[in-house]
């Protein structure tokens, strides 16, 4: 990034100074039933979409299978309990038209939602490259480049769309990753899950553009259960991301995604996310719930996936983005930069699960912990028996910022293969006064010398990011850093 | 250029300096020499603005085109920006970032305050690359996370190119001698002599005699226990050079 750019970003910062610049809510009717979770609302949600019968038994069998879990405790914080009788499960803003035929038909007020967020729709302000699922609380509102995408045989619209219109590949490939047994926060994503995205690159196809939805959760004390399949044929490319964001609010609210991504032989998908739901207040009151399950299958041989997230939002941030090397030589990688300021706790990390000879994986996570933060590093790697040749290098590195935060590790390794070769760094480090002092001794102000600083100690993760997103990136974290340092 | 009048000093409630009177005038170099914990180094953090030192009693005025400012209170980065440099004893590591873009960024900082017009990352690396061969700089530093991995006299060498980069009128250079072989102390001398200039004064803080024979002090001022207790010319660095400090401090 340009130091220009930096100086122009630095200023806009201030403008904004350290505040939560998307806290704003929409004022629409919304359509919303009751509180509350039973199978009715499971009915209820399915009917909303228009579900076919399949899609309402496989709700029932999650919603079935979830009322016998508990919810987990094992994690490296406590939050209070959660009343999921007391969450909307449903909510949709409600439209002049009531299935806009096309982004031109969509609703004024959440047209201009998506334009203040930095997220233009219209034909004309459209980001160039980039295709973009819009999804506003339980639906998405639209999809943009959808034709231009169809040329290429690229399927990217809603999940709710792709259940009624292609539905023998969402038969196929749902729940093939994250079965709807796999945990308690993904089991009820399996029962009441709303929009996300789908995608789904043909064979020997490159996708042109960089696919990506953008989240919104605006109605209160509702839950967000966004579900996203990607589906890579074979010798297929697609790099898609992903961004969220929320109203400031008191109270808590839950998010619990479901992502499932499918590359085959010799296709890789790159899956990008920046998080930015709303954090809470500087006391700890209110912030998302981000409770996430994301998994990729590397089910063909050669095959590559790789996530890069910048964690820089939510009350607490509880995920770990893995990949299942089952095809042979085939690539995981898992890029993460988790910032938590004020009260914000994050336990994110990875699972890198080797079953296919001659696998590989990559983690790198960078932790920064200001003022009452709690940030920890949790991965797993795991070598099964039939792994012969698989490698993993993992590097993890804290900094705190402030002597009021925390950073842990916990790494976990499980190797069955004596062929495998392991190699894990770790470290924790402080922003010192004598790096601020020095860079500022150089006429470099406190902003700039501690966004440097950042910067350095990202720079592994932000040069995995597409280039436009690597500056919000940036941006974010030291709207986020500012004022903690000094 | 600068004025210290009677400057006290410390750090974490400690006294170091105990009644500092030292005046620079433009064009002129000054050896700062003296035993260890004297507080040779803490003047040097005190010019500069370190947050851990208070001082306590006295002003710091510093003088640059028809205006004077007292440094004292100032930040850091508005001191740089206003022409102090530091050249550090123990230049101090940034991970991830490369030297060429932490330069840019402090000189295009120094150049916005000055209103002075910044260089883009083209005409920067151009101008980076001239002062690199002042110094005899290997090509490969301008992409190297700054003073990461470098070797003892490549964060000296480092410091003294950030000076020829920033061209700073008051520049302190701490120690800069310490731990250089001779044939770096040759090259860190070269550097600095050209870049003395009628406009510019240095400091020179050293232990030892030997780099004043590259640059040639106009006056030595010799520290014990937070004063200055001899200030001559040049003769008197030889002169400390053969009887140690024990005559001066009794």
């Amino acid at each position: 990034m340009s130091d220009i750019a930096k100086q122009k970003d630095l200023e806009a910062n201030k403008l904004a100074s350290g505040e939560y610049r998307y806290g704003f809510h929409t004022d629409i009717e919304e359509d919303k039933p009751p509180r509350g979770l039973n199978e009715d609302t499971v009915r209820l949600i399915s009917a909303k979409k228009k579900e076919p019968e399949w899609m309402l038994e496989w709700r029932l069998k999650a919603f079935r299978h979830w009322l016998k879990m508990h919810e987990p405790k094992w994690p490296n914080f406590e939050y209070g309990p959660i009343d999921y009788q007391d969450i909307f499960y449903y909510s949709a803003p409600k439209q002049k038209k009531p299935s806009p035929a096309s982004l031109d038909e969509v609703d004024q007020e959440l047209l201009k939602t998506f334009d203040r967020l930095g997220i233009p729709l219209g034909e004309q302000k459209r980001i160039t490259g980039v295709a973009v699922d819009a999804v506003f609380d339980s639906v998405s509102v639209g999809t943009t480049h959808q034709s231009e995408l169809a040329k290429y045989g690229v399927i990217f619209c809603s999940m709710s769309e792709a259940v009624i219109h292609h539905p023998d590949l969402v038969k196929k490939y749902l729940g093939t990753v994250v079965p709807y047994t796999d945990n308690f926060f993904a089991s009820l994503n399996s029962a009441v899950f709303s929009d996300g995205s789908f995608c789904y690159i043909p064979k020997g196809v490159r996708c042109p553009l960089e696919l990506s939805t953008y989240f919104r959760i605006n109605a209160e004390d509702t839950g967000q259960f966004e579900r996203t399949l990607v589906i890579a044929e074979d010798n297929s490319y697609v790099s898609y991301l992903e961004g969220c964001t929320a109203p400031m609010r008191d109270t808590n609210q839950l998010h619990a995604a479901v992502v499932e991504l499918v590359a085959l032989d010799h296709a890789e998908i790159k899956y990008s996310t920046v998080q930015n739901w709303y954090s809470g207040d500087k006391e700890g009151r209110g912030g998302i719930y981000n409770f996430v399950t994301k998994r990729g299958k590397c089910a063909g041989a050669h095959s590559r996936i790789s996530w890069t997230q910048v964690e820089a939002g939510s009350a607490i941030t509880w995920k770990y983005p893995s990949v299942i090397l089952q095809g042979d030589n085939s690539v995981g990688k898992f890029y993460s930069v988790a910032l938590t300021n004020n009260r914000m706790i994050a336990d994110t990390g990875t699972k890198m699960i080797h079953i296919g000879k001659n696998t590989k994986s990559t983690i790198v996570s960078k932790g920064i912990a200001s003022e009452h933060a709690r940030n920890s590093y949790r991965g797993l790697v795991k070598i099964l028996p039939t792994a012969d040749g698989a490698r993993n290098f993992s590097q993890c590195d804290s900094m705190l910022v402030g002597n009021n935060c925390s950073a842990n590790t916990f790494p976990y390794i499980e190797v069955k293969n004596n062929t495998a070769v392991l190699e894990h760094e770790a470290s924790t480090s402080k922003i010192n006064a004598e790096q601020m002092f020095y860079l500022r001794s150089r006429g470099l102000d406190l902003e700039e010398s501690v966004s440097l600083i950042i910067n350095g100690f990202c720079k592994d993760v932000f040069k995995e990011l597409p280039l436009e997103f690597s500056v919000e990136a940036v941006k974010l974290l030291e709207m986020k850093l500012e004022g903690s340092v000094g | 250029m600068l004025e210290i009048k009677d400057l006290h000093a410390g750090i974490e409630g400690k006294e170091i300096l105990k009644g500092i009177d030292l005046k620079v005038n433009a064009g002129e170099v000054h050896a700062i020499m003296g035993p260890n914990g004297s507080g040779k180094s803490t003047l040097s953090k005190v010019i500069a603005g370190h947050p851990q030192y208070a001082v306590t009693q006295g002003r710091i005025d510093y003088e640059v085109n028809f205006k004077k400012i007292n440094l004292v209170g100032m930040e850091p980065d508005l001191r740089a920006r206003e022409g102090v440099f530091m050249a550090f004893q123990y230049p101090v590591e940034i991970p991830g970032i490369p030297s060429s873009v932490f330069l840019r960024a402090a000189f295009n900082a120094i150049c916005r305050h000055q209103g002075a017009v910044e260089m883009d990352p083209i005409d920067f690396d151009k101008y980076l690359r001239e002062k690199m061969k002042l110094l005899s700089m290997d090509e490969n530093f301008i992409d190297r996370p700054v003073n990461v991995d470098f070797s003892g006299g490549e964060k000296k060498r480092n410091e003294i190119l950030q000076m020829a980069v920033l061209n700073p009128r008051l520049a302190v250079l701490d120690e800069t001698d310490s731990g250089l072989d001779i044939d770096s102390m040759k090259i860190v001398a070269e550097g600095v002599n050209k870049l003395r200039h009628p406009d510019n004064a240095i400091i020179l803080i050293t232990h030892y005699q030997r780099l004043l024979n590259y640059i040639q002090p106009d006056f030595v001022h010799i520290f014990y226990d937070g004063k200055i207790v001899k200030s001559e010319g040049k003769e008197l660095a030889l002169e400390v050079e053969s009887r140690g400090y024990d005559w001066l401090i009794k």
